[in-house]
């Protein structure tokens, strides 16, 4: 890695050189508005954000290597948001659920659109104008009969003057962010093996880390690390199988007992079931440049049904911290063994520095499916506290001593074995869309989802010619009735610190401003602007179509902050607009039943919204 | 989606307005169907599905128009439900997601094996089935399984079972074919697998493979291993509905011609 301070203040090292990279200040920016837009919190320009660029940008999917997707402009605040507008709009043109987020390079947007995964770049100066260009993967349609939860996109990285992103029949492209023309495309897996790809990579240094999709097909998950200037794969890292193909060698050193030992990946499996075990690994990558160490999770161990595979399944449901060098592992973590609940352990996990117990320490902050709130120690992949963040009663907890989930075992699914009020459902206390958190409150904020689910009966369905009998999985609101809620945790005591409960879902990520605001959306199609600190809501706008989408914040060339995200319901919770039968209350994997009124409130539709203070 | 079918669609759509407004001669039976996927059908029409949506069409004066699509997840929404067509041959009688006809015919899972071995399976409590190599279907589909998969683990059979994808790799010929290879090749030495697939592809084994029925898994917790296999129209269809079941049930001795020359075990029948 030798570009540490390259074009587009890329900020890729120690914190340390990255405050002298990037710098906090306006004046120092190629881009730099025509006047200073007050642009960053007096405390926040101290945060060391590595892998954040200038603080009108936003280059990486969650906006710097942490993910914390906390941006300093300060423009906006709880005084002024109430006279918040739509500053200007885009059509991407197509109508699936709209996951991810923008790029915001110098005065350029990206954007990655849902399959055909068409990018766009958009001159900030003339945002109505045409956009600078266009470009068109043509995937595969075939790949739209594999994807499980629609047809997402999460989205692209920017670095050394390229824009990375993935298609959904598995092609790992990188453009040139000034004219489109493709540097090098790659194809890093197979749809007709049920291969697919819809997560956003992670540029890190001269590597670009990539994941896949497809555990429920039997796809075997992997990581992997290409070279930014050329595509060429420097490493691969399986989900499953020998220590040789997990990249773990001597350095491997994990936490936990039950996480130790050799070639766990064959041995915690029936024979050869590992080749198709699943582990995909299609959530959000982070990496601490500090430790050198980057951190994503594995998704559930495929395919039979849980008494088809006894043992742990590694390692599915894994936290992996690995050299971003070389893919070998430093240490993992598997947080729900031998899964029952579909509870993938994808999620982001979130490196931010806080004391506990009056020690500073270096956590990691990670909100499972399971319905847990992980901080452990991102050094050694101790589990400090786990606590339920959403109503969960799969496990009465997590034992700090052996790391494993103190399991309910009424609540263990079997197939053709009615087992009934199960929380969270399979969509988890939360699903792929990230959290934010802000070095000014010390919190995170997280949306979430309140549904269980009951796992059931014999239930006949169709594929392929053949009639199979699955559990029919029927997912209802969990306590309250509410259906979704957006809260503020804190990390350190491990509780909740405030909450919005909302009807539906909550399934955008985050945003937090060094104005001390917190954006959500609902898949209702409200946008909402928070305060940060009590939890106030200030401002709402209703969008055309439910929002799925990340959050982001940009300084325009104009010298203005923006707030900018997608509107376009879908995804697996938005399945229901897409035309699956209500007469069918287990479709989507149980889904439907649980959002059979969505239709009611929003319909399908695929718009940039920008927002800005007249 | 081939240029050729994108051609068809605009005449399809219209056509197919007036099958289901009761006009008495529609020139076209819409029908979606896998183009890969025998012995159910294939693009070149070669499967026994294929040949009944012709007997079916011939008898309401129509032809069968295709719109090929392969069946995984999101088919019926994508197809049927998007108005691509009216029909889609071979659902179970109880699929929720489709308007039933009634069935046209009931086939069973099987034991397939090689003849050579005598091993003449004929109950899931054998206890030669804790240590035979067996293969089985995976659908995957979030834990969803084939019955088979389900009766060996409740009977703690699981070490010795081996699955391929029901999916298999689509961009060879009739992907869930390999598990009949396996059979043949010896990498297993027993297939619990659908009767269809057994029967056909079992036939034109080079290595002669027998095929039994597996029996009722009785108790409470048992699962079924015979299904009613009808075809499916939209929700509200009834008129289609109707007039479907009236050539199915006209045609039924066709129908079991038709099935025994693809060497489909009907359940109840001991195969031949």
């Amino acid at each position: 890695m030798t570009r540490y301070c390259g074009m587009g203040a890329l900020a890729l090292a120690a914190a340390a050189l990255t405050q002298a990279c990037t710098g906090a200040r306006a004046d120092e920016d190629r881009h730099a508005p025509p006047h200073d837009i007050s642009a960053t919190h007096a405390d926040s320009g101290a945060f060391a954000q590595p892998g954040a660029a200038k603080p009108g940008e936003w280059t990486l999917p969650g906006r710097d290597f942490a993910g914390t997707r906390f941006s300093p402009l300060a423009q906006i605040t709880p005084d002024n948001v109430k006279s918040l507008k739509v500053a200007w709009t885009f059509s991407t043109g197509v109508l699936h659920g709209h996951e991810g987020q923008p790029l915001v390079v110098g005065s350029t947007m990206y954007l990655v659109t849902p399959f055909p995964n068409i990018v766009y770049a958009l001159d900030l100066a003339n945002p109505t104008g045409p956009a600078k260009w266009v470009y068109k993967p043509n995937p595969d349609p075939a790949s739209q009969g594999e994807a499980c939860c629609d047809i997402v996109n999460r989205g692209a990285s920017y670095g050394d003057g390229k824009i990375v992103f993935n298609t959904l029949d598995n092609h790992t492209i990188a453009l040139d962010a000034k004219t489109g023309k493709v540097a090098w495309s790659v194809r890093m897996g197979d749809i007709n093996l049920g291969e697919t790809t819809t997560m956003a990579p992670l540029i890190i240094g001269d590597k670009v880390i990539t994941g896949i999709s497809g555990a429920e097909l039997g796809v075997r998950g992997r990581l992997a690390a290409l070279d930014l200037a050329t595509g060429r794969e420097v490493w691969k890292a399986y989900s499953t199988g020998p220590d040789t193909d997990v990249l773990i060698g001597p350095d491997f050193k994990a936490f936990y007992p039950s996480d130790q030992g050799k070639d766990l990946g064959v041995s915690t499996w029936t024979p050869d079931q590992w080749k198709i075990g699943g582990g995909t690994t299609w959530g959000w990558v982070t990496y601490d440049p500090g430790l050198h160490l980057l951190y994503y999770g594995t998704a559930n161990p495929g395919v039979w049904n849980p008494d088809m595979r006894p043992g742990d399944n590694k390692w599915s449901m894994t936290i992996f911290a690995r050299d971003p060098d070389t893919g070998k592992a430093r240490w993992a973590y598997q947080l729900t063994p031998h899964d029952r609940w579909d509870y993938d352990g994808v999620n982001e996990s979130i490196p931010v520095d806080l004391p506990i117990n009056g020690q500073p320490r270096k956590l990691l902050v990670h909100f499972d499916r399971n319905g847990f709130a992980y901080t452990m120690d991102r050094t050694t992949g101790q589990v400090l506290l786990a606590d339920p963040y959403q109503y969960t009663n799969w496990a009465t907890g997590i034992d700090l001593k052996t790391g494993r989930p103190e399991e309910v075992p009424a609540k263990r699914t079997k197939e053709g074995v009615n087992t009934t009020d199960i929380c969270p459902s399979s969509t988890g206390g939360r699903d792929q869309q990230p959290a934010a958190y802000s070095p000014l409150t010390h919190l995170l904020y997280t949306p979430t989802t309140n549904l269980c689910m009951d796992y059931k009966g014999v239930h006949t369905s169709y594929i392929a010619g053949t009639p199979y009998v699955g559990a029919e999985v029927m997912m209802y609101p969990g306590p309250g009735g509410n259906r979704g809620e957006f809260i503020a945790w804190d990390p350190v005591a491990g509780k909740k610190v405030w909450g919005i409960k909302e009807r539906f879902p909550v399934w955008t990520g985050a945003l937090v401003t060094g104005g001390g605001l917190v954006f959500y959306g609902t898949m209702d199609g409200w946008v909402k602007a928070v305060d940060a600190r009590s939890g106030t809501v200030l401002w709402q706008f209703k969008s055309g179509s439910g929002h799925i989408g990340n959050f982001i914040t940009y300084a325009g060339p104009d010298g203005k902050q923006y707030v900018a995200v997608y509107a376009g319901v879908g995804g697996w919770a938005g399945a229901a607009v897409f035309g699956l039968s209500p007469d069918d209350p287990t479709g989507a994997l149980g889904f439907v039943n649980a959002m059979k009124d969505l239709g009611d409130y929003t319909a399908p539709g695929g718009m940039l919204y920008v927002f800005a203070l007249p | 989606m081939s240029s050729r079918f994108r051609s068809r669609l605009g005449a399809l759509s219209a056509t197919g307005l007036l099958l289901t407004a009761a006009v008495p001669a529609p020139r076209h039976l819409r029908v979606c169907a896998d183009p890969n996927n025998l012995p159910f059908s294939n693009r070149r029409e070669e499967g026994f599905e294929n040949r009944i949506a012709n007997l079916v069409a011939t008898d309401l004066h129509a032809s069968v128009a295709y719109t090929w699509w392969a069946q995984r997840r999101g088919f019926i929404r994508n197809t049927l439900n998007a108005g691509r067509c009216d029909v889609v041959m071979g659902v179970p009688a109880d699929d929720e997601m489709v308007r039933t006809t009634r069935p046209y015919y009931a086939s069973t899972y099987v034991f397939l094996t090689r003849r050579a071995d005598h091993l003449d399976l004929r109950s899931l409590d054998d206890p030669r089935l804790r240590r035979l190599r067996i293969g089985l279907h995976f659908i995957g589909d979030d834990y969803h399984n084939t019955p088979p998969a389900q009766a060996l683990a409740r009977r703690g059979i699981v070490r010795n079972v081996a699955g391929y994808s029901i999916y298999g790799d689509y961009s060879k010929p009739n992907p869930p074919a390999r598990l009949v290879d396996a059979v043949a090749r010896g990498e297993i030495d027993v297939a619990l697998v659908w009767g269809p697939f057994a029967g056909y592809f079992g036939r034109r084994s080079a290595v002669p493979l027998v095929l039994a029925p597996v029996p009722e898994d009785t108790g409470p917790t048992g699962v079924p291993f015979v299904f009613h296999i009808a075809a499916g129209v939209r929700h509200g269809d009834t008129a289609l509905q109707a007039r479907l079941d009236r050539v199915l049930q006209a045609r039924r001795s066709d129908i079991e011609a038709i099935l025994s020359r693809y060497g489909v075990p009907l359940a109840g029948k001991e195969p031949t």
